[in-house]
């Protein structure tokens, strides 16, 4: 076994393989770059070397600069995590030749799989399942026809060159190939001056669903169930669950036995995975088709981890270190459900625009890296696990990926795990960047989520026009309107023990009206009742002035809440929505009608500052006309230049700033009208 | 019942209804309150102790004798906010657009004399179209009147102006000598001379809210402190603000309790200061995260926003804190911060309110408009505050604390109690690009000598060590033990005494 572990990587996946190193009694090294000089797992290593600037290109990607890190320390293996130098197979001979172990498959297996016709033809030959098509471009509508009834409709007609909807028809008979095939060459042409046109199956219902595979040097290959990655935004996967509720035992069984056959073509070692495109439409399971192979942990390992009770990290150092598996496919099972949420830093309340910055609070619901036992230490604390990079006081950099934890939670079912993840997120605090906390909530609990409908267009049809927060039911708005009741009297009467009273105690009012969106809720409390409109409310909650987060037991349900005072009440977040409320003693509650409702002016016609900053240019003038996505100024923040673009075409109406000042941020720039 | 007692309830009833349902109604359609509406969200339930109920006007010109109001347009007595005792005036736009007559002066006058008397805040809500034109001077003779006792008033009891409404002319000058002006959005604006004089004299077209509307007087004019929405919100956030402040300055800050650990460690304070001297943070971070809960109510936010102003409380009692803020304009002192600061930490002197300064500061802005706009003078006030503050005084200094600025912020040099810095601090006579630049003269053109005597520089001077070394910083600090040093140091300095040498008044650099 290795004495030292380097580990070539940074954040949440470095801290990842430290864990499981250091319970296997193996020293730990990270390297570092000047922007992660303060960052968590560079304390969590036994040592660090400084590796240069921030610039990946110019530090993690530097091969020989980790080579001279493990020499220098005495590192005897090198884990690559993911992304960096993981996949390049350079890195992996570099390392050979300088006589330290690569964690992870063989240089010939990654450089087979980087390419991506080569991967695709080693899949035919393994008698994986590739997305039928044709291989050379169409010459007529006929040969076309021949095609499309071979490969079976629908199948989609693309212009070589085509892409982003244009030069591209589908086609679900032989009606549709003979009136768009001509059409589709036409626009080829025109579009892209080539009129080449191929003809491939197109996926009704895609789904996005992946094998786990793990290898040994003695030719050992295991497949190690599913995961299914459907819910993606622009590729980028952000729940991932195993085992897919798509997959029967028998297709589970087709797919990774593909799977082995494929990486026993590449002599394949270590943890990979292969990544299928599978046909929601077609219900016997058939229709999964080969993408591509990831010859590296990937991101969402922890899932099959969980189910399956095996440390994905501990094996690959085992078989790096020569071991044999210690286990067969009939070992490997399928123990309850397991769901993991990507907590990014981008706003999902401003179009998912990436956030940076400082976490000034930063709070995770339950203790990151730490586990209670269970399934082998895979399922962090009471089936919560948080796996993190970041800490309070921690920057999200710009230089990396905008990750800041992975919230993992196992149940017994899928709803359990699902509820487990609601409930997480409900106690996940963040200050500081934006995140898109609320956002996972709302997926966890959209009915078309539990009810396992998933397609890779997900986020894209239930969120057509972005997030404005999840749903809330009447019934949750009854009990938080209740809450507000509480910590409005809890407030009140902390207030009224300041000194310099002029009568003895004053009581704190026990009637409020508690208005959420436009509807006011009358909230009373009497001794041992609490009453909403009328009716009784069951709600029990410890709640002391200044609290930011409150668990509060409201009819039989646990909800965890956050609390931001307002001027008027409290911000109060909670299952994926902030919900404002105005808290009044019902007394002058009625004087509240009076005030005239301000309309919010119409944002979508104003250029906000998304971060505060400094104006260095203003792209336009007073008066002019411009297009969507022509730049219209320039904020520099954290010395890094953000250009904002119009959303809609329109004409320069007002400019608010000039050039060279300093924005907060949400300020106004400019209008357009 | 008697019939006397019945008599008096109907008064009572008459007075209540000011200027009659329709103008009432009027007053709703604005989206405004009444005057007695108001006290009755401001004051706590049931407190209000209505005084003059049945004053009328003593005006027999242009009509006035037929047109009689009880109350003659202004609401007055006492209550309590959170218990503690307060006196109001109202005015009342239902009762002749309330307009201030010889009576209603005498109202306002009566209250300020009792608060005066026995030593509480008073709170203005104004709303009020200006003199009563048809008693002429005698009304003028009232505005008068009041702005004595405004004056009087002045840093013996705490005075706050809540505008409600118009407030033009002669009016503003008795919100303008109070400590506080609060203003609601969209329906309450502050002018010498309204619109339509403005056009007459100088030929502007301008609107009410350009000329002297909430966000006007909030971001560039300073006149008032904070903007509200409505008037709920306005009248809400006073309570608020209310409980931060002393009865007067014959009593201590008040205290209430807290569950917020004296000795609370903030950790992520140790990484707030970031590598690059010359990237900022949001001074806020330190503020909220020292004060008990969190809790900062800023003064002036949108007005010379590279200083922050305004109070928290540690232990339960209240503080004033005064912090350069990096995140505008790298925290620059100038003419506007430099006027901001030094009448908030006037106030908390007077009011015995011990005072928090965070410092990081670059310097003084340099540029003719600061020159010739008079910074000298402007920048001597901040520096004339602090050195006469005789409240207990804690600093410290996170960051750069360079040149004159880091003698006008509180220094040690300034009768300082307790002058802290964190590990990151840089106290110096300025940046050291600056300084070697300055020295190294004849090395200009010799980029490598620059940098290497730069490096000299910093290593010498970069750190809060010289000045530990001197006595003028009393500690180095961990930033995470900020709150616990800062919370013991106000019990330590709780019995305080220092007192300035007797003088009629100082000569402040106005």
């Amino acid at each position: 076994m290795f004495n030292k572990i380097l580990i070539a990587n940074r954040g949440e996946i470095a801290c990842r393989v430290i864990k499981t190193a250091r319970r296997m009694g193996i020293a730990t090294v990270a390297v570092y770059s000047d922007a992660d000089a303060r960052a968590p797992f560079v304390k969590m290593a036994d040592e660090a070397v400084h590796i240069g600037p921030p610039q990946a290109a110019e530090s993690y990607l530097v091969a020989d600069k980790i080579i001279a890190a493990c020499k220098e320390t005495g590192a005897d293996a090198v884990h690559p995590g993911y992304g960096f130098l993981s996949e390049r197979a350079s890195f992996v001979e570099a390392l050979d030749a300088a006589g330290i172990a690569f964690i992870g498959p063989p240089a010939s297996a990654i450089a087979a799989m980087g390419d991506k016709i080569e991967s695709k033809r080693l899949a035919k030959e393994a008698g994986v399942n590739t997305v039928p098509g044709s291989p050379d471009a169409i010459e007529s509508t006929e040969d076309a026809l021949k095609w499309a009834n071979d490969i079976g409709y629908p199948v989609m007609m693309k212009a070589s060159a085509g892409g982003g909807g244009k030069g591209m028809r589908l086609a679900w008979n032989d009606e549709d190939v003979r009136e768009g095939f001509e059409a589709t060459r036409r626009e080829g042409k025109a579009s892209f001056g080539d009129d080449r046109v191929f003809i491939e199956k197109f996926i009704e219902d895609p789904r996005h669903i992946e094998i786990q595979i793990l290898g040994d040097k003695h030719g050992n290959i295991l497949y190690l169930n599913e995961r299914e990655c459907s819910i993606q935004r622009r590729h980028q996967k952000v729940v991932e669950e195993a085992p897919s509720p798509f997959v029967t035992d028998k297709m589970r069984k087709a797919m990774g036995e593909q799977a082995v056959a494929l990486s026993r073509a590449v002599d394949y070692h270590s943890a990979g995975t292969v990544e299928l495109i599978v046909s929601g439409a077609d219900k016997s399971g058939e229709s999964f088709y080969f993408l591509e192979m990831n010859t590296r942990l990937q991101v969402e390992h922890p899932v099959t981890e969980m189910i399956t009770g095996i440390d994905l990290v501990e094996q690959m150092i085992r078989v790096a270190a020569g071991e044999e598996l210690a286990m067969t496919q009939d070992d490997i099972g399928i123990d309850g459900w397991a769901i993991e949420n990507r907590v990014y830093a981008e706003d999902p309340y401003r179009g998912f625009l990436p956030s940076i910055g400082r976490l000034v609070r930063y709070e995770p619901p339950v203790e990151p890296w730490a586990s209670d036992g269970a399934k082998n230490d895979t399922r962090g604390v009471g089936g919560v696990r948080v796996d993190d990079g970041v800490a309070e006081g921690g920057e999200v950099s710009m230089f990396y990926d905008p990750m800041i934890a992975k919230l993992v939670t196992w149940g017994e079912t899928r709803d359990e795990a699902a509820d487990l993840q609601v409930a997480a997120l409900d106690a996940f605090r963040i200050e500081g960047p934006g995140h898109n906390v609320d956002f996972l909530s709302a997926i966890m609990q959209h009915p078309r989520f539990r009810s396992a409908e998933l397609t890779t267009g997900f986020i894209a049809e239930e969120y057509p026009e972005g997030f404005d927060g999840a749903a809330a039911s009447e019934e949750l708005k009854r009990s938080l309107a209740a809450i507000g009741g509480v910590i409005a009297t809890v407030d009140a009467d902390r207030a009224r023990r300041i000194d310099q009273r002029l009568n003895g105690r004053v009581h704190p009012p026990g009637d409020w009206a508690v208005r959420i969106e436009d509807r006011d809720y009358a909230v009373r409390l009497e001794e041992d009742a609490i009453t909403v409109d009328g009716e009784d409310v069951a709600l029990a909650m410890e709640y002391t002035p200044g609290d930011r987060m409150v668990e509060v037991e409201a009819d039989d349900e646990t909800l965890t809440i956050q609390l931001k005072p307002t001027r008027t009440g409290y911000a109060v977040t909670t299952r994926g929505a902030t919900h404002h409320l105005r808290i009044l003693p019902q007394r002058v509650a009625h004087l509240a009608d009076h005030m005239i409702e301000k309309i919010p002016p119409d944002t979508s016609k104003m250029l906000i500052c998304p971060m505060p900053g400094l104006l260095v240019k203003l792209h336009v003038e007073k008066g002019e006309e411009v297009q969507p996505g022509q730049p219209l100024a320039t904020v520099e923040a954290m010395k890094m230049e953000n250009i904002l673009r119009a959303e809609k075409a329109g004409t320069i109406a007002v400019i608010n700033a000039g050039e060279g000042d300093s924005l907060a941020v949400d300020e106004v720039i400019l209008e357009l009208e | 019942m008697s019939a006397n007692i019945a008599e008096m309830e109907r008064r009572r009833e008459a007075a209540k209804m000011g200027g009659g349902q329709k103008r009432i109604d009027a007053q709703h359609a604005k989206g405004k309150l009444t005057a007695r509406e108001r006290l009755e969200i401001l004051l706590d339930d049931e407190s209000f102790e209505e005084l003059d109920t049945y004053v009328e006007h003593d005006s027999h010109d242009f009509g006035m004798e037929d047109q009689v109001i009880p109350g003659d347009g202004v609401v007055t007595g006492s209550g309590t906010i959170n218990g503690r005792l307060v006196f109001v005036f109202s005015q009342d736009f239902t009762v002749f657009g309330g307009s201030l007559s010889k009576r209603h002066a005498e109202k306002i006058c009566k209250v300020m004399d009792m608060a005066m008397k026995v030593g509480a805040p008073v709170i203005g809500l104004n709303d009020s179209g200006g003199a009563r034109i048809q008693e002429g001077v005698a009304s003028l003779g009232g505005y008068a009147e009041v702005f004595q006792r405004n004056v009087l008033a002045s840093g013996v009891i705490p005075q706050i102006s809540l505008i409600m409404g118009p407030c033009a002319g002669g009016a503003v000058y008795s919100p303008a000598m109070t400590d506080f002006i609060f203003m609601v959005k969209d329906s309450s604006y502050m002018f010498v001379t309204g619109p339509e004089v403005v056009k007459t004299v100088t030929n502007e077209e301008v609107t009410q809210e350009e000329l002297g509307g909430a966000v006007v007087h909030t971001t560039k004019t300073s006149v008032a402190d904070l903007a509200f929405e409505n008037d709920i919100e306005t009248l809400l956030q006073t309570r608020n603000f209310f409980d931060f402040l002393p009865l007067s300055n014959r009593e201590q800050v008040p205290e209430r309790p807290t569950s917020d650990p004296w000795d609370r460690e903030e950790h992520s304070l140790d990484t707030l200061i970031p590598d690059n001297a010359n990237q900022p943070y949001d001074m806020h971070e330190v503020i909220c995260k020292v004060l008990d809960e969190g809790d900062f109510f800023e003064v002036q936010p949108a007005h010379a926003a590279n200083i922050l102003c305004g109070f928290g409380r540690v232990e339960g009692r209240t503080v004033g804190v005064v912090a350069n803020q990096p995140m505008v304009l790298a925290g620059v002192l100038d003419i506007n911060s430099a006027k901001k600061a030094a009448r908030f930490v006037r106030f908390c002197d007077a009011f015995e309110i011990p005072i928090l300064t965070f410092v990081d500061v670059p310097g003084f802005l340099p540029g003719t408009s600061q020159e010739l706009g008079g910074i000298i003078k402007h920048g001597a006030k901040l520096l004339f505050a602090y050195a006469e503050a005789t409240v207990p005084k804690i600093t410290v200094i996170t960051r750069k604390a360079y040149g004159g600025a880091y003698d006008v912020m509180a220094s040690k040099h300034l009768r300082g109690d307790l002058n802290y810095a964190w590990p990151t601090a840089e106290i110096a006579v300025m940046g050291a690009k600056g300084a070697v630049e300055i020295i190294f003269r004849q090395d200009r053109d010799d980029p490598e000598k620059i940098a290497e005597k730069t490096k000299e520089y910093e290593d010498r001077f970069a750190n809060p060590f010289v000045a530990a070394s001197r006595g003028y910083i009393d500690e180095v600090i961990y930033p995470h033990s900020t709150r616990r040093r800062i919370a013991l140091g106000l019990r330590k300095l709780r019995t305080k005494q220092l007192e300035n040498p007797w003088k009629k008044h100082d000569n402040i650099p106005l």
